[in-house]
């Protein structure tokens, strides 16, 4: 058993986690919740021995009667990956490129002492485990899925079969499917192994769905914890309450669409050489409509969003925006009537321009108005942000303001269709709940119809009118998006659905 | 990958072919006419008519570069106009003492930069830090040749342990290799410098991947983590830096030889210029042309072999 005993980390005066109490028993999965910089991975790194230079201590970790907090790095060494191992988020660049999973897997074994025959067949014996039988040990990461490298990170993990195992936000940077089989494999290693899993995730979703205990945190501290059920039931407190509302959006009610079709397309094709990635398809887009889109990653939902804003020509069909000629046959007028929002908002800002000058970037598609300044102002107005606020520069703003400005920057030509291409995912869930409303609010009163591409089914569910199913470059199912949630008929969505993390509807009741 | 060597190997023919002739075209455009050169400022104009022909001046532009190129193939670079020997018999001389020079220098760079980079890197922001950038940026800084002359001055004249100067040729090669080493030294601080520092950046950043966290987490030391699986990583820009630094001390160690009165390729071409005598300028330029563009060629191999990504099964 492992156990933190009221643990405070901090950076010089700077308290990042104060007074943290956890108990981790073998056999069982303990979910940490809240939202980004919370604490929950500076928690996770305070166990592992891995924090920051810089930070500092205090309170313990106890694991068979020793504070690990006191311990001198030549122990930790044994600690790590025998004792408390961890897996992280991004698979893609958790391993080494240029080594062999079967040398990353086995390396561990090799530090202990193991011959180097012995460690490659118990990797190989790890790496069946995780469900890799079919993977040759002589791969190399780049050859392999996200799901299979983040099956390989916890094959790693478990070489030395720890009794702890720290997994950060696991399935986060993975599709739906292949995270209900990674949560799957994980919750096997703990029901089988007696291992204890700490859990960390900001989805409340996934720890409904897995966790015996959650830890809810907030700024640096655990506000609640209990059992699962227990604490969704109750939600006593208001900042669990708050999340737990946040990641259910309600869905809306159905209304009538306008018959104006802003956006369509037919028989769209593009291919790359061999591969077909966007198989004739066809869409319409209605004013003031809100139109999912969903699929896997590899479906070919980027390749016919670029499509559709011009930026890939396509080999088949037409693209129909406004009744002129879409997609890449756009002019530069045109263009102005359709805008993108994309998933990162830091990433698509110039860093050392001031807002005002990121707003009104896309007038070189119309020509620079003489009241730019004075739109810009009503763009960053109609997100809910000030004109202060144009002299300021994006690291100025937080994630959820800078997603705001993003919307706004697509809004200053006054377009007709929004794309909004994972604009919310990487949006804490009560931010996310406040964008949807924004969202929500400029379609009434703009008549946008948006294009809503993202892998968050709840999101989806609750923002969009009609949603379009997308698996290797066709749509298997589509319809009113009440219709295709609650009697889906392809297969395929109905995994998809399946797949889903969800809370429980009625633990939500209000009581 | 037969499929990528043989798609290098013809953009290394194409780019020699297009190096020729832009060297063959530059040296035509050159002012003064080696004939005119070599027999003084009295000389009669038909005894200059005559030497033009003897040393090929005469025929057209076409026939002479395909004379020049055909010749080189079969290993012919002409006769020099100053010396009267075959070009490809001074080439070979110097190269013996140029490429040894270089590949010393090269060598000891690599032996100094190496763990110096690392040492920086993983001590990064600490003294040994702070003494590694601050002797790199000192070897950068100090011009070569002053270094050369002090290295002289402190191992030739004062403590007498190798001669200030000359190569006595690979007949003894205890003698040669010690009369390479100033040289190869007062050649070498600069680029370790360089190389340190790239090193260090490389490393950093390499430092910084989530993969490294991956290996602390299962139980690798720093000093494992640094060595075993972010050294490998940083090599790419490394190669890059040993590639063109090669090419530099080939060619590049022109003052150098001068100071310590070294027959190598850099004062061969510094009096080919001088003297007007094209064809061993042109001849020599082709050489390290080539030399440049071979290790190029090695050095893409050799990323090859640092990063599997670029390998294609």
């Amino acid at each position: 058993m492992i156990g933190i005993d009221r643990l405070s980390v901090s950076f010089g005066e700077t308290a990042i986690l104060r007074d943290v109490s956890l108990t981790l028993e073998p056999g069982r999965i303990t979910g940490l919740v809240g939202e980004s910089g919370s604490g929950k991975s500076i928690t996770a790194l305070a166990m592992i021995g891995l924090l920051p230079t810089g930070a500092t201590a205090q309170g313990s970790i106890n694991l068979d009667g020793r504070n690990l907090l006191t311990l001198p790095e030549a122990q930790w060494l044994d600690i790590r990956g025998n004792d408390i191992a961890m897996i992280f988020q991004e698979p893609m660049t958790a391993l080494n490129p240029v080594q062999t999973i079967g040398a990353q897997v086995s390396e561990t074994l090799r530090l202990n002492g193991t011959p180097r025959a012995e460690a490659l067949r118990i990797a190989r014996d790890r790496m069946d485990r995780v469900g890799l039988s079919a993977i040759p040990l002589d791969r190399y990461p780049h050859e392999l899925s996200g799901g299979q490298r983040q099956r390989v990170c916890i094959a790693l993990a478990i070489a030395r079969r720890p009794r702890l195992l720290i997994a950060d936000e696991p399935t986060t940077a993975l599709d739906v499917t292949t995270q209900a089989q990674i949560l799957d494999l994980l919750c096997d290693l703990v029901r089988a192994d007696g291992m204890s899993l700490l859990l960390i995730t900001h989805d409340l979703g996934v720890v409904a769905g897995m966790a015996d205990h959650v830890a809810v945190m907030k700024r640096g501290e655990i506000v609640e914890q209990g059992s699962t059920e227990d604490l969704f039931r109750t939600h006593s407190h208001p900042y669990t309450r708050d999340l737990l509302r946040a990641s259910r959006p309600v869905p809306r009610a159905p209304r009538p669409l306008s018959g104006d079709v802003v956006l369509q397309a037919r028989d769209v094709t593009r291919r790359y050489g061999a591969v077909t990635a966007v198989d004739g398809i066809s869409l319409t887009l209605h004013r003031g409509e809100s139109l999912g889109l969903v699929g896997e990653s590899g479906c070919g939902k980027s390749t016919l969003t670029r499509a559709l804003l011009g930026l890939e020509a396509v080999q088949g069909g037409t693209i129909t925006l406004l009744d002129r000629p879409g997609g890449a046959a756009m002019t530069r007028a045109d263009r102005a009537k359709i805008s993108v929002v994309f998933q990162d908002p830091y990433g698509s800002f110039n860093p050392r321009w001031p807002v005002h000058r990121i707003l009104t970037e896309p007038f070189h598609l119309t020509g620079r108005p003489a009241d730019a300044e004075a739109r810009a102002a009503e763009a960053l107005h109609q997100v809910g942000l000030t004109a202060a606020d144009l002299h300021k520069y994006p690291h100025e703003f937080s994630g959820g303001q800078r997603q705001r400005i993003a919307i706004a920057r697509a809004l200053i030509t006054r377009p007709e269709v929004l794309v909004l291409d994972e604009a919310v995912s990487a949006l804490d869930v009560r931010v996310r709940a406040q964008v949807l409303t924004l969202l929500d609010d400029l379609q009434a009163r703009l008549g946008l119809a948006y294009l809503f591409i993202s892998h968050d089914l709840t999101v989806v569910r609750a923002i969009c009118d009609n949603v379009l199913v997308m698996q290797a470059g066709r749509f298997v199912e589509e319809g009113p998006i009440a219709r295709v949630f609650e009697d889906p008929q392809d297969d395929y969505t109905k995994t998809l659905i399946a797949a889903a993390p969800m809370i429980p509807a009625d633990w939500l009741e209000d009581r | 990958m037969i499929r990528t060597l043989l798609s290098r190997a013809l953009s290394l023919i194409l780019s020699l072919v297009v190096a020729s002739v832009v060297i063959f075209v530059m040296l035509q455009a050159v002012p003064g006419d080696p004939a005119a050169f070599m027999l003084g400022l009295n000389a009669q104009p038909d005894t200059v008519a005559a030497l033009r022909a003897e040393l090929g001046l005469e025929g057209s532009l076409p026939a002479r570069y395909l004379d020049w190129v055909s010749g080189m193939v079969v290993g012919d670079f002409g006769t020099s106009y100053t010396y009267r020997v075959p070009v490809s018999g001074l080439v070979a001389d110097r190269i013996g003492v140029s490429g040894p020079l270089a590949a010393y220098a090269l060598l000891l760079t690599v032996v100094l930069a190496i763990p110096a980079g690392l040492i920086a890197a993983s001590m990064r922001g600490r003294a040994a830090d702070w003494g590694v950038m601050g002797a790199t940026q000192l070897g950068i800084a100090i011009p070569n040749f002053w270094f050369a002359m002090l290295l002289v001055f402190v191992f030739a004249i004062t403590l007498k342990w190798v001669s200030a100067g000359g190569f006595p040729g690979w007949s003894d090669p205890v003698a040669a290799i010690k009369a390479l080493t100033l040289p190869a030294v007062a050649l070498a601080l600069p680029q370790a410098s360089i190389l340190a520092r790239v090193l260090r950046g490389a490393l950093i950043d390499t430092l910084d991947q989530d993969y490294i966290r991956t290996a602390r987490a299962k139980g690798l030391s720093r000093r494992a983590v640094t060595v075993r699986h972010a050294l490998r990583n940083a090599a790419i820009p490394v190669l890059t830096i040993l590639g063109l630094q090669f090419s530099f001390l080939l060619a590049g160690a022109i003052i150098i030889e001068n100071v310590f009165f070294l027959p190598g390729l850099g004062r061969l071409i510094f009096q080919g210029i001088t003297q007007r005598d094209l064809i061993v300028v042109q001849s020599v330029t082709m050489l390290l042309v080539f030399a440049v563009i071979a290790v190029t060629f090695l050095v893409e191999l050799a990323y090859t072999l640092a990063d599997p990504r670029l390998r294609r099964r």
